[in-house]
């Protein structure tokens, strides 16, 4: 058991090396992040001042940012850049053998490596972030109380779990498909509309809000915004988290089995 | 001598021929993955439009009189300019910064013919014109909706502004590109690239205020981006009344301009080119 922890402590020190050397790059690069959120301030600004300020689906021009806002810093949890295509192209190349003669677990150890490229991105993503949410400060009316923070940090950790998985899965399809990047390309197309990026989803009316509501993507950006902004509440927030974890479970049960008949399905030649 | 000229822009067109035809044939090699990417390039602009449909469903309009099928109408004209932009010079961006890196760009320097332009135009993708079609019943349907009908001389000159826009779009691309010459590496032009054209998303009456309005002007006068959408857009959405004549001179000054420094700029990269390796 111990020698078990040691090798993942070892693990996550070396991914947290590695993270580090790139640190310039990354500052400049969160904040930078925050441009499109200028042209949103602008385009949200001009819709309010067209229907006379009138409240949209539940949401003030003011939530509205900040629901933007609080996007990003879920959306800082849950995105998962290069996973599902690094874990097809290893397939695809062969390299992914490198995982099966060592006596590592390759989920534990994407998982782990992934955890330490967060933990760097919040270290250093920390400053810009401060700054930008100081200077929209205007749109929060406040902080939440505890209990709404503390659901607001676990919905968060479950919205990188469930990130995790469910594009560890898209990339396992690559035992099947050797090319994923179409799959890839409709997966982004989707999660960024429905996951809640680009809008609240609860503007969406009748049929499509029901089915976008139903959808696991929702987890990754619009329920921890909304649970923030009081959105979601009492009984509706519990079963909230509670759905959130059963995804979560879900996808890491199908991450394990679609890895396990992968590599039953898996041959390299060559050497 | 005029007739000297004439053959050079004969055989110029010629070779961009070739490469056009090249580019086809690469892409009819993989079909499979061509349709994908149409059909995935399509998905993406549908999806947009849906958004905008969305949020017309909570006003009436957005800024100054561009009322939704006005929007529209600049969304399909967005539409237009940006595929022309991924199909022609996206993936030569790409590749000229990847060339920098490696020192392929060697070849293209020994070639006898001007290598920018050799540069900017030796790939098409096809498939990123597939949005043409969203793009043009889109502008279709919109156009029988506004209440602006565009006279013949707007008609006519709204291909022009078009390509004025892919223009200075082109002109902002390169030198994102040649970059890398001083940077070593530029794997961020995507990013970049997507923050910069971002801004002209959206009509630019929207940028109004304490911070809107310096934001307007930066983005019409210093870094025209918008300029590129909002003069053709305006020329067909709404009547050409005098606050828009001076915009479309503008316009035409922003084009020339870019042009000219892009080409500073690529020549300034092209001097400062070092190779790479052995």
């Amino acid at each position: 058991m111990y020698a078990r922890v040691q090798t993942w402590w070892t693990v996550l020190a070396i991914s947290l090396s590695e993270r580090l050397v790139y640190r310039g790059d990354f500052a400049l690069g969160t904040l930078m992040r925050f441009l499109p959120f200028v042209t949103q301030i602008f385009l949200w600004a001009a819709v309010f001042e067209a229907n006379g300020n009138q409240p949209i689906a539940g949401y003030t021009y003011e939530n509205f940012m900040a629901y933007f806002l609080l996007t990003q810093v879920a959306r800082a949890f849950s995105s998962m850049p290069g996973l599902a295509s690094n874990i097809a192209l290893d397939i695809r190349n062969g390299t992914i053998k490198k995982y099966l003669i060592q006596p590592i677990d390759m989920v534990g150890f994407l998982l782990l490596k992934r955890v330490a490229h967060k933990l760097v991105y919040y270290l250093v993503a920390a400053a810009p972030f401060a700054l930008v949410f100081y200077l929209a400060r205007g749109f929060f009316g406040g902080w939440p109380d505890p209990a709404v923070v503390a659901a607001f940090i676990a919905s968060l950790v479950m919205s990188f779990l469930l990130g995790f998985f469910l594009e560890a899965t898209i990339g396992m399809v690559g035992f099947w498909f050797l090319e994923v990047s179409s799959l890839l390309f409709v997966y982004m197309l989707f999660s960024f509309f429905f996951s809640g990026h680009m809008f609240p989803i609860d503007m969406l009316p009748g049929f499509w809000g029901q089915f976008v509501q139903a959808l696991p993507l929702k987890y990754l950006a619009y329920f921890p915004a909304a649970v923030f902004l009081g959105k979601v509440s009492g009984q509706e927030l519990v079963n909230g988290l509670i759905v959130q974890a059963a995804w979560v479970l879900f996808f890491a049960a199908t991450c394990r089995l679609t890895f396990h008949y992968g590599v039953k399905r898996y041959s390299a030649f060559g050497g | 001598m005029p007739g000297a000229r004439v053959n050079e822009v004969a055989r110029y067109l010629r070779v961009f021929g070739t490469f056009a035809r090249n580019s086809l044939v690469r892409d009819m090699t993989f079909r499979t993955n061509f349709i994908l990417n149409a059909a995935t390039s399509i998905i993406w602009m549908l999806m947009n439009l849906a958004f905008y449909v969305l949020v017309f469903r909570y006003t009436s309009s957005l800024g100054d009189g561009w009322g939704k099928y006005e929007f529209f109408v600049f969304l399909a004209t967005g539409m237009f300019i940006n595929s022309t932009v991924q199909a022609f010079f996206m993936p030569n961006a790409n590749e000229f910064g990847e060339q920098i890196r490696t020192g392929h760009l060697d070849f293209a320097l020994t070639k006898p013919i001007d290598t920018q332009f050799l540069v900017s135009f030796s790939k098409i993708e096809w498939s990123g014109l597939s949005n043409f079609g969203v793009a043009a019943v889109l502008l279709g349907y919109s156009l029988m909706r506004t209440q602006h009908q565009p006279s013949l001389a707007e008609c006519l000159l709204y291909p022009f502004y078009v390509v004025c826009g892919v223009a200075i779009l082109y002109s902002l691309m390169m030198p994102l590109a040649a970059a890398s010459v001083w940077l070593g590496r530029n794997e961020s032009l995507y990013d970049y690239w997507f923050y910069v054209i971002n801004f002209s998303r959206y009509p630019m009456d929207i940028y109004h205020g304490t911070f809107g309005t310096p934001l307007r002007l930066f983005f019409t006068y210093l870094i025209p981006v918008l300029i590129v959408v909002n003069v053709p857009a305006r020329l067909l959405a709404k009547p050409l009344d005098p606050d828009n004549w001076p915009l479309a001179l503008v316009a035409l000054v922003a084009t020339l301009a870019s042009l000219v420094i892009s080409r500073w700029i690529f020549q300034r990269a092209l001097g400062s080119y070092r190779s790479a390796s052995s």
